[in-house]
């Protein structure tokens, strides 16, 4: 059978293209701007995020922590003026985390608000980690380490990758009251236990009350207890408070390794909460086509039912790096696929990497990226804005390095409020003005249409 | 769990060792010495200043040549392959796979080769079936559709480390014959024309050890003329040939697959276990502790064995690594790749040594013939009138190498079928008892301080697509939880662990591959800090 596939078509005023922080942090400054959005692209790589939000953890090149990422900025404005970090107002950037952990909050999952020193965090490896932002979930451990209060990291028989003995031997001289204990998951008896598994496992009450027994059975005289994020993937505040009620112990958690229920969380609840104000999602599908006209640009992908056809007035590109390819690796150069943008990048080949893997100063193919102007649009091979409509977020961005600085949702964040100011500019700014209210009834693709 | 824990030394090793013959240098050859000497009921020590395999003998394709390679360019050494081969296939069969071998030429290539090599091959006493082009295709779908002959050889294909760790194992079970690893030979003690001592260190710790032996036996590779200059020997003279190699992630073929021409770049394709390493590059090099692929050597590489598998153009490569060859000064006017591959034992009389020799040179398919006339000549010297024996008993090796085997691990598990017993590699399903297994008895090493690095070479673990960014983790955090480590060790060998893995990875970022490193270190610096361990 041959069937002709007609495109199904969206109109939108803008169409933000990636998903992760970067692409989900868009959407939410356009929605609570009131322009009309659509999200489109790759998942990214929100579901590798540990539920931290950094700003600025670390200085590329020097091997010491940055507890105050607010001068740590302005330390990068004099050196890396080319830094996406450095070239935002602090009163934008403060806006920016604000506005996007409200959302989050709003959705249950609540996170401190951005102070003016980063936290000292923890890890799984019982390693120390500069963040700006953390959920309510995980609060009580960098409190609980600030106090050097007594606290029992407790794990799981037949969950690998996070083991409280390696927390505790890494952290416990300097932290003598920490203690590890092991514990059976409730009615998983025998053989491996999934983070992913435990933490809807959680959002029963019943295991609720059948864990909080085995936590006090072993908590002693310690008065906070550390588990593995595990705690819910919807709502995890209600996992978590109704735990302190049960056990009347504070509970925090701790990262573990990817892909990770943190990560799973933000990702759920955006899908869910986005559509819900209105924006139109189309997850998990990659843009394969962007293409300009003097109306307005349009954007090919497809799902699993046929072709799809977005119309957009302005267009944000958030597709990040090469984990979730808005940038990809080729051997003779780096490229960026969607529109062939020009990617600053080393030389050649050669210089991509330094020779130790784990050198301090971070390796130069980590700050190739794309060039933006200070309205964040992309600049072509001419030096120019390659469209007045589109714009730029996240860590596609050349001239920083999220990994070594820990800033990964600090540009994300960062350049997303900028980018949505900018487009919101021009959209009210060019013929026709924004309309007064999101034109689309339409809100989530669903099968069939 | 074993009761050997990093941080709680041995009591105080002795800081003299005895023995009758010390062994420096820990490829195949140096251990296959200590396994010959041992059934000859020598007692020996090898040392190696890294550990096992860490110079070429780790470094190749693992091809066990069927001598038709040499056919064109040294008989003799045709000769000697063809033989070696024959005799491991028959001897060490848990080493080998016998993938048997093409030689295939495409449009373009020399017909003139092509039309010797059957008759040349027969000279050597090889097997050589000519084959169609399509019989060809059929066996090995990805062959290039420009090909135009094909001969089928019994090259195979063997693990080095397999081999090395069941020669040391057999040598130490036979007589307690030692493997001391990262052990630097510093100098020799020579007294009136023989070599009394040698003069080591931890090259980890840098605590001090003399080893006294009767006979000094130098298998140093291509480190072979700097061990004999510190015995102030001046004749062994040695080449250097710098060799880049990659691996692709994935196996392509059944069989070893060669160009049917002259040797050059990119004319072998070797299979192993689930992935195929792709060479060889040839280059002329003078310093021999600096070696890195070059982009132009892997890109030659690709480029020359796409002509052969066009496959090869755009697959995922996994590592790329670059080792020195020894080649033996030759006439002085033929290239490296003519260059002879036989071997060479000095005796070192004319240096005014009485009980000092070298072997070098050869290659990985007659490490057993160099081992074999290296031990005539040092059992001689000793008076031990003893045949060797390794042409005819068959090398143990069960245990060993059980878990260097690609499959081995996951069919041990699957045995087991214990539930609680979880898998820590998921790429090459290493699961946790065989860690305990490996921590509590390393094979090939007597007393070892067992890192993530030392489990890596004795296991898969870290062999797979991820390069250890996961399973390195993994293993640390349950080496925790055993109590194997109880401080900050176990983050600095992780961090070692996986800088020693970049370094095969670092010349092959590109496609997945990118991907791939973006999430580890994401994961490994952006989230533990392991660039940050010697700060905080």
């Amino acid at each position: 059978m041959n069937m002709i596939e007609q495109p199904r078509n969206f109109t939108t005023e803008l169409a933000v293209i990636g998903s992760g922080i970067a692409g989900f942090a868009a959407s939410v400054f356009a929605v609570n701007r009131k322009i009309a959005t659509a999200l489109a692209g790759n998942s990214g790589a929100v579901a590798y995020t540990t539920g931290y939000l950094d700003l600025l953890g670390r200085l590329d090149g020097i091997a010491t922590a940055v507890t105050d990422p607010w001068e740590g900025l302005l330390h990068l404005r004099q050196t890396q003026p080319k830094h996406p970090l450095g070239r935002i107002a602090v009163a934008d950037l403060r806006a920016g985390f604000d506005e996007f952990t409200s959302f989050l909050g709003s959705g249950g999952i609540a996170y401190s608000r951005a102070g003016d020193r980063n936290v000292t965090a923890l890890t799984p490896a019982g390693t120390l980690k500069q963040t700006l932002c953390v959920p309510a979930t995980m609060a009580a451990g960098p409190r609980a380490f600030a106090a050097r209060a007594a606290c029992v990291i407790v794990d799981f028989e037949g969950l690998k990758g996070f083991s409280s003995r390696e927390v505790v031997a890494n952290l416990g001289g300097r932290w003598p009251g920490l203690a590890a204990q092991r514990i059976g998951f409730p009615d998983m008896a025998r053989g491996e236990v999934y983070p992913e598994v435990m933490a809807r496992a959680l959002e029963v009450p019943a295991t609720r009350e059948r864990l909080a027994t085995a936590l006090q059975g072993v908590a002693g005289p310690a008065r906070v207890i550390g588990l593995p994020a595990i705690l819910g993937v919807h709502r995890p505040d209600r996992v978590h408070a109704d735990l302190e009620r049960l056990t009347g112990l504070e509970i925090f958690e701790i990262p573990t390794m990817p892909p990770s229920v943190p990560g799973v969380r933000l990702r759920e609840l955006l899908e869910q909460a986005l559509p819900k104000r209105g924006v139109t999602l189309i997850p998990q599908q990659k843009v394969t086509g962007l293409g300009f006209d003097g109306d307005g640009a349009t954007l090919d992908l497809r799902d699993s039912y046929g072709p799809i056809r977005i119309r957009a007035r302005a267009v944000i590109l958030a597709t990040g790096r090469f984990l979730s390819g808005g940038l990809e690796a080729h051997p003779d150069r780096i490229a960026e696929p969607l529109l062939d943008l020009p990617v600053t990048q080393p030389a050649g080949r050669a210089d991509w990497y330094r020779e130790r893997y784990t050198d301090v100063r971070g390796h130069p193919l980590h700050r190739a990226g794309i060039e933006v102007d200070a309205e964040s649009r992309p600049l072509g091979r001419d030096g120019r804005p390659c469209s007045e409509r589109l714009f730029a977020a996240g860590v596609i961005v050349a001239h920083q390095d999220w990994i070594r600085s820990r800033s990964g949702a600090g540009i994300a964040i960062a350049t997303a409020y900028q980018a949505v100011g900018a487009a919101e500019r021009y959209l009210r700014g060019s013929s026709g003005g924004l309309a007064a209210t999101p034109s689309l009834n339409r809100q989530v693709v669903v099968p069939g249409e | 769990m074993s009761t050997i824990s990093p941080e709680q030394p041995a009591p105080a090793a002795a800081t003299t060792l005895e023995t009758e013959v010390l062994i420096i240098g820990g490829g195949v050859t140096g251990t296959g010495i200590m396994r010959d000497l041992a059934l000859r009921g020598i007692h020996s020590i090898l040392i190696d200043k890294i550990d096992l395999c860490a110079g070429a003998s780790g470094g190749n394709h693992g091809l066990l040549h069927s001598g038709a390679r040499y056919v064109s360019t040294d008989l003799e050494a045709a000769i000697e392959c063809r033989q070696e081969n024959e005799l491991l296939k028959r001897l060490a069969p848990h080493c080998i796979e016998a993938t048997g071998g093409l030689f295939v030429a495409v449009e373009g290539d020399d017909p003139a080769f092509a039309d010797e090599f059957p008759e040349l091959c027969r000279r050597a006493g090889i097997r050589c079936d000519e084959l169609t082009v399509a019989e060809a295709r059929k066996l090995e779908p990805h062959l290039s559709d420009r090909l135009v002959r094909a001969c089928r050889v019994p090259d195979a294909t063997v693990d080095p480390f397999h081999l090395a760790l069941a020669n040391v194992d057999h040598a130490r079970l036979t007589n307690g014959s030692l493997y001391r690893s990262h052990t630097e030979l510093l100098r020799f003690e020579i007294v009136d024309g023989e070599i009394r001592s040698a003069v080591c260190r931890d090259h980890r710790t840098l605590a001090p050890l003399t080893i006294r032996a009767r006979q000094v036996v130098n298998a140093g590779g291509a480190w072979a003329m700097n061990i004999a200059r510190l015995a102030g020997c001046a004749d062994v003279d040695l080449l250097y040939a710098k060799g880049t190699l990659l691996v692709n992630h994935d196996r392509m073929t059944r069989h070893v697959v060669n160009r049917l021409r002259p040797p050059g770049d990119g004319d072998i394709l070797v299979p192993g276990g689930t992935v195929s390493i792709l060479g060889t590059t040839s280059t002329r090099i003078q310093d021999l502790d600096h070696v890195a692929p070059t982009v132009d050597e892997i890109d030659r590489n690709i480029r020359e064995g796409a002509a052969m598998i066009p496959a090869l153009a755009g697959a995922r490569y996994t590592r790329a690594f670059s080792r020195v060859r020894p080649l033996l000064q030759g006439t002085g006017n033929a290239s490296d790749r003519a260059a002879s591959r036989g071997f060479a034992l000095l005796d070192h009389r004319s240096q005014g040594l009485a009980n000092f020799c070298t072997i070098t040179g050869g290659k990985l398919t007659t490490f057993r013939l160099m081992a074999e006339k290296a031990a005539d000549l040092v059992a001689g010297r000793l008076g031990n009138r003893q045949a060797g024996t390794t042409a005819t008993v068959p090398l143990p090796g069960d245990d060993a190498g059980r878990w260097t085997e690609p499959g081995a691990a996951p069919k041990h598990w699957y045995k087991l079928n214990d539930p609680g017993d979880m898998i820590l590699c998921e790429c090459e399903m290493v699961p946790q008892s065989a860690i305990d297994e490996i921590v509590a008895t390393p094979p090939g090493a007597e007393r070892e301080v067992m890192s993530i690095e030392a489990i890596s070479l004795r296991s898969r673990v870290g062999k797979g697509p991820c390069q250890g960014s996961f399973c390195g983790i993994r293993v640390a955090s349950y080496l925790y939880d055993s109590g194997y480590y109880r401080d900050a060790a176990g983050l600095v060998h992780m961090r070692d662990f996986f800088d020693e893995r970049f370094k095969g990875q670092r010349p092959v970022i590109w496609g997945r591959q990118a991907a791939q490193m973006e999430l580890a270190e994401a994961l490994h610096c952006g989230l533990l800090g392991l660039d940050a361990l010697d700060a905080d």
